[in-house]
């Protein structure tokens, strides 16, 4: 009992996206969550504004209910199986991110900096997570796919152009974190 | 009941998204700092297993529970818009330190502040539909 409430290791963790990404296939659906949020465009009314969002979203509607379930799924992890605990990242990471003014580097699953009540209060805070979001939102659809529409569903499926994709979510991410982080942090 | 499980999908993913820290943004700054293997190990392991998978229902013409054909559809050739969107995501996956699946597992663990993020994603998915047409694909 006690290995539920550890955290789950790579060589775990990794099978098992890759078996939800199956249980999809299995049910006739396909594995990628980001375009939820182009139906929870349209279900907001954004079919009004462009062509893009004209679609019977009701026919994504079972991805919507796997959204739904990554939400519960959370909630059980961190009230019922002791997740949300303090990720064991490399010490290295947690200097560099202490002197970038990230204190809880180290002590928190998520920066108390910028996912702290607190920053509700802070123009800066709300800033970087609203233009992190459009980013995600923005690069997502551009791209046609995600993390798990194009690293996982994608490249298992050995698709060039998710390998395209991919890369260009590395070059992103190396820009931000090892040219723009010290720019704004 | 079809339904429950799609949710039922959705609790498995989302309880290993948040185990595994795969939905720490700390685990995401770690992984672009090259600092430690554990996400490379996450996604690696996932796609070797999940090239298999998909090789195996291709050579054994595996069907659905329902007994229907399981099709796969190849993306449609491009470069721009694969590079050009992924780096736009790059840039916001590190710097919100999560992607489209973790940011709704964070908000049902109760990290309120990624309904910040949430609303970005929904406003540039929105602005993508605007822009779609003037954007080189």
């Amino acid at each position: 009992m006690d290995l539920i409430n550890q955290p789950i290791p790579w060589y775990i963790a990794g099978p098992l996206i890759a078996i939800t990404m199956l249980l999809l296939l299995l049910v006739g659906k396909n594995f990628g969550m980001s375009s939820n949020l182009r139906t929870m465009c349209t279900a907001l009314g954004a079919d009004k504004t462009c062509d893009f969002f004209c679609f019977d979203w009701k026919g994504q509607r079972w991805n919507l209910l796997v959204m739904f379930g990554t939400v519960i799924g959370g909630f059980i992890a961190v009230h019922y199986l002791s997740g949300g605990n303090t990720p064991e990242i490399n010490p290295e990471a947690i200097n560099n991110l202490k002197s970038l003014g990230f204190e809880s580097a180290g002590s928190s699953y998520l920066p108390l900096e910028l996912f702290g009540t607190s920053v509700f209060s802070s123009v800066k805070g709300i800033f970087i997570l609203l233009t992190g979001g459009l980013l995600v939102g923005f690069g997502a659809r551009y791209a046609g796919g995600c993390t798990s529409g194009h690293a996982i569903s994608g490249l298992s499926n050995l698709q060039l152009p998710s390998l395209t994709a991919v890369i260009g979510f590395f070059i992103g991410g190396l820009a931000m974190v090892h040219l723009i982080f010290p720019l704004i942090f | 009941m079809k339904n429950i499980q799609y949710i039922i999908i959705g609790i498995f993913f989302g309880v290993i998204m948040l185990k595994s820290e795969a939905a720490s943004w700390f685990r995401i700054y770690e992984m672009f700092q090259f600092k430690a293997f554990h996400m490379y190990g996450i996604i690696g392991s996932a796609l070797v297993l999940g090239v298999i998978f998909v090789q195996l229902i291709k050579l054994y013409e595996i069907k659905t529970f329902n007994g229907e054909q399981i099709t796969f559809l190849d993306k449609s050739k491009s470069v721009s818009r694969y590079l050009f969107g992924g780096i736009i995501f790059g840039l916001g996956w590190a710097l919100a330190g999560a992607c489209p699946g973790p940011m709704f597992t964070l908000l049902g663990a109760g990290f309120f502040p990624i309904i910040i993020v949430v609303s970005g994603a929904l406003l540039g998915t929105w602005l993508y539909g605007l822009l779609k047409n003037k954007l080189p694909h």
